[in-house]
C-alpha cells in the first residue's frame, strides 16, 4: 500500500499487529506499510477503532501485553546510513531503549494523564535527557528550560520548578512536545494531539508542531481523525479502515480525488464551515466499523460501501491499483486510474 | 412563531471552596453571568463556546438542573407561560416532562444494568403526570413507537447498551428523552464524542425529528461547523456571558465580536488549498473565579483598547436580531468563515 521512496526516516513494511485472544490470535491490523521522509508530515487518518494509535505504539513497541507484532519490519534510518529493524527489538532491552524517547519521540492525546503528577515538569524532561545521554544534572536542566523557551512556554526556568496541575491543558500539551523533542528526534509521532484541546488552543499548538517541522526539518507522523486538521499540516495522508490502509497518497491528490469509497464517504460526512449555503443535510455512512472479533470477509467496508461489487467484493481482498503516488486498495482504483 | 423560551438574567454561581474541611466558601465562581435569550417555537439555538464558558451550566439551569443563582426561566407549556424558577418541586417534575435533555456521553449516560426498552421507559413511569398508570402494554407501544422513530429496530429492544456501538447509544439516549413528547429538548455536545461517520447520522436524525414533530433545540456545541448545519441562530458564550448572537448565517458570514471572528478562524477546514489565515488569540481563557476588569475578552483581544479594560460592554443590538457585547462592534472590520478562507476553485 505504498510507494518506495528514497531515504526515508521511517518505513514499516507489511505490519501485522495480533491480539493474544487465548489460543486464537486475531488480527488488528493487516499489511500496514508507510513512509515517512525527512521534513515530512504524514497523516495516518481513521476512525476509532481503525488500528491507527495501536500502530504508533508498535512503532514505538509500547504495545499493551496482549498485543504483539506477528509479522512485518519497522526500518529506522541511522544517522550513519543503516537501519534498524524496530519489529525485532522486543520490548525491553538497551537496543529499543536507546531509540524510544531519544531517536523517536511521542506525544498523546491526554497530557495529564502522560506526566506523573508528582514531579515537577523540569525533572520529567530533564529526566529523558539523563537516560539517554551522559550529561550532568545541570546540563539537562538547561537543556529542558531551552526547549519549554522553544515550544513557547512563558518563564521557561521558572516552569521547571512546577507541577503538571499548575499547568493549563494548552500548557500542558507545549511541555510534553517539550519532553518529546529533548534529545533531538529524527521522527516525532503525535496521536491526536489536539483532541483534547480548544479549538483557539489546537490552532496555537498546530502552529507550534508546524514551525518546529520548518525549523529542524523534522519529520512527523500525525494519527487524527480530523480532515481539517490533516488539510492544513500533511504532506501526505495515508486512511486507515479496520486495520488496513486503504489508500494513501500526497494531500491534494487524496482531497482532490478521493478514489476509495471509504475516504470518498468521510470527505463527505463532514461538516465545513466555508459554505453554510449547501444544505442543512450532509451525507452520513450507514452502519459502523465493524468489531475486530467479527471482520467481514474480502474488502473490509463491504458492507457499508455504496458501490461495492458482489460477490467480488465479499470473496476476494481488494485489489491494489496506484497512480504515482497515490495508491488505493479498491476494485474501482483501475477505473479511475485507468489502465 | 411564538416564542417557546424565555431565559432572562440568569446566572448560576459555585462557592468556591476555602483551604481545609470545615472553611467558609471563599468568594464564588459565576458559570453563568446575566445570560438573557428567548427560542422560539420550531427553532434551533446554538450555544458555542470552549470549554469552561458555562454552556453545559447555562442548559442544566434551564431545565433547574441546576438553580440558578438568580433570573428567570419562562417554558411556554400548552397555552400558559410557566416560571420554572418559582414552581414547586412537585410543579417542577410535572413541567419536566415538556423539557428534556441529550447528553455528550452515551457510554455514561445509559444505566448499563437496564435493557433499552427499560431506558426508554422510565421517563414513562417517572414522569407521567396523569392520575391514571399506563399499562404494560401501553408503555410497550410508545417505546416501539419513539424507538422505531429513531432508527432502532423492536428486536433490539430486550438487549443491554453494551451491545451497542456509540451512534447507536445516542440513538437510545435521543429515543428516552422523547418518549414524554417534550417541547423544548436541550442537546449537550451530542455528536462530539462520536466517530466523523455516525455524528453526520446522528445530525441528520435530529434535524428529521425536529421536523416531524415540531420539536425545539437548544443545541450546545464546541464545533462550530456542526453547529452551523442544525442552527437557526447562534449565540457565542466566552467565561459565562453570550458575547454575540444572531441567525447562524449573520453570525459566521459577518461576526461582530473579536473572539467570534478568532473562533472561527481557528477551525481547520477540510481542503488542503483553503488559505486560511488564523487569529492566534495569546494566552488562554482565564480563571473564571477571577475574570478580567471590563471586558472579559480584552487580555485576549488583538483590538482591545482603553476603554475595553475598565468598562464593561453590553450585549447590544446592531442590526436584525443580531447582538455583540463589544464596545468596538460598529467600527470593527471583522472577517467572518467565508472571508478568512477561499477554497482556490
Amino acid at each position: 500500500m505504498d510507494r518506495p521512496m528514497e531515504n526515508p526516516v521511517l518505513s514499516v513494511r507489511n505490519l501485522q499487529i495480533v491480539l493474544d485472544n487465548g489460543g486464537s490470535p486475531i488480527q488488528i491490523t493487516d499489511d500496514v506499510s508507510f513512509s515517512i521522509g525527512r521534513g515530512e508530515v504524514l497523516a495516518l487518518v481513521g476512525e476509532s477503532g481503525s488500528g491507527k494509535s495501536v500502530t504508533a505504539l508498535a512503532l514505538m513497541q509500547l504495545l499493551a501485553q496482549n498485543l504483539k507484532i506477528a509479522r512485518g519490519e519497522i526500518l529506522l534510518q541511522t544517522q550513519s546510513g543503516s537501519s534498524v529493524d524496530i519489529a525485532k527489538l522486543g520490548t525491553r532491552g538497551k537496543a529499543i531503549e536507546a531509540i524510544r524517547g531519544a531517536r523517536m519521540g511521542m506525544i498523546f492525546q491526554e497530557p495529564m494523564s502522560s506526566f506523573s503528577p508528582i514531579h515537577t515538569i523540569g525533572a520529567q524532561i530533564a529526566e529523558v535527557v539523563q537516560i539517554h545521554e551522559s550529561v550532568s544534572r545541570q546540563a539537562a536542566r538547561k537543556r529542558a528550560s531551552d526547549l519549554l523557551g522553544q515550544v513557547g512556554i512563558p518563564d521557561p526556568v521558572g516552569a521547571l520548578d512546577r507541577y503538571p496541575a499548575e499547568f493549563s491543558g494548552g500548557m500542558r500539551q507545549r511541555a510534553m512536545i517539550a519532553r518529546a523533542l529533548v534529545c533531538g528526534p529524527e521522527l516525532l509521532i503525535a496521536d491526536e494531539p489536539t483532541t483534547a484541546l480548544d479549538v483557539t488552543i489546537q490552532g496555537q499548538i498546530l502552529e507550534l508542531l508546524r514551525n518546529l517541522k520548518k525549523n529542524l526539518g523534522m519529520a512527523i507522523l500525525f494519527i487524527t481523525h480530523d480532515l481539517g486538521i490533516v488539510a492544513q499540516m500533511a504532506d501526505r495522508v495515508a486512511v486507515m479502515y479496520s486495520g488496513s490502509i486503504v489508500e494513501s497518497g500526497p494531500v491534494r491528490e487524496i482531497f482532490r480525488n478521493p478514489t476509495h469509497p471509504y475516504t470518498r464517504a468521510l470527505l463527505e460526512a463532514v461538516p465545513r464551515l466555508g459554505d453554510l449555503d449547501r444544505g442543512r443535510r450532509i451525507q452520513p455512512i450507514s452502519g459502523s466499523m465493524p468489531n475486530i472479533y467479527a471482520v467481514p470477509p474480502g474488502c473490509r467496508f463491504h458492507p457499508r460501501c455504496p458501490v461495492a461489487q458482489l460477490p467480488r467484493c465479499s470473496d476476494f481482498a481488494p485489489p491494489v491499483f496506484s497512480k504515482g503516488e497515490h495508491v488505493v486498495a479498491c476494485i474501482h482504483g483501475e477505473r479511475a486510474f485507468g489502465p | 412563531m411564538s416564542e417557546l423560551l424565555k431565559v432572562s438574567n440568569l446566572s448560576v454561581k459555585f462557592p468556591k471552596l476555602g483551604k481545609g474541611f470545615w472553611a467558609k466558601p471563599s468568594g464564588y465562581v459565576s458559570a453563568v453571568d446575566d445570560v438573557s435569550f428567548t427560542i422560539r417555537q420550531g427553532e434551533t439555538l446554538g450555544l458555542v463556546g470552549e470549554s469552561g464558558s458555562g454552556k453545559t451550566t447555562l442548559g442544566l439551569s434551564i431545565l433547574l438542573g441546576v438553580r440558578p443563582t438568580s433570573g428567570r426561566v419562562h417554558l411556554r407549556i400548552g397555552d400558559q407561560d410557566i416560571d420554572l424558577t418559582g414552581l414547586s418541586k412537585h410543579e417542577l417534575r410535572r413541567a419536566r416532562r415538556h423539557m428534556q435533555m441529550i447528553f455528550q456521553d452515551p457510554y455514561a449516560s445509559l444505566n448499563p444494568r437496564m435493557t433499552v426498552r427499560d431506558i426508554i421507559a422510565e421517563p414513562l413511569i417517572a414522569g407521567i403526570s396523569d392520575k391514571r398508570k399506563l399499562t404494560r402494554a401501553e408503555i410497550d407501544q410508545r417505546v416501539a413507537e419513539v424507538a422505531e422513530q429513531c432508527g432502532l429496530s423492536r428486536d433490539q429492544m430486550k438487549r443491554f447498551p453494551h451491545a451497542f456501538s456509540g451512534g447507536q447509544r445516542q440513538r437510545i439516549a435521543i429515543a428516552r428523552a422523547l418518549v414524554l413528547n417534550p417541547s423544548l429538548v436541550v442537546c449537550d455536545e451530542p455528536i462530539s464524542s462520536l466517530d466523523v461517520s455516525i455524528q453526520a447520522q446522528i445530525l441528520n436524525l435530529l434535524a428529521e425529528l425536529q421536523t416531524r414533530l415540531g420539536l425545539t433545540y437548544l443545541f450546545i456545541a464546541h464545533d462550530l461547523a456542526a453547529v452551523a448545519y442544525v442552527c437557526d441562530r447562534v449565540a457565542v458564550m466566552y467565561l459565562g456571558q453570550i458575547v454575540e448572537m444572531g441567525r447562524t448565517r449573520d453570525v459566521y458570514y459577518e461576526p461582530r465580536h473579536p473572539y467570534t471572528e478568532a473562533l472561527m478562524s481557528a477551525v481547520p477546514e477540510p481542503d488542503p488549498d483553503a488559505v486560511t489565515q488564523p487569529i492566534l488569540l495569546e494566552g488562554e481563557r482565564p480563571d473564571p473565579a477571577h475574570p478580567p476588569s471590563g471586558c472579559r475578552f480584552h487580555t485576549r483581544c488583538v483590538y482591545a483598547t482603553g476603554i475595553c479594560k475598565t468598562e464593561v460592554p453590553m450585549l447590544r443590538e446592531l442590526s436584525d436580531g443580531h447582538s455583540a457585547a463589544c464596545h468596538h462592534a460598529a467600527t470593527l472590520k471583522l472577517r467572518g468563515a467565508r472571508d478568512l478562507r477561499s477554497p482556490a476553485k
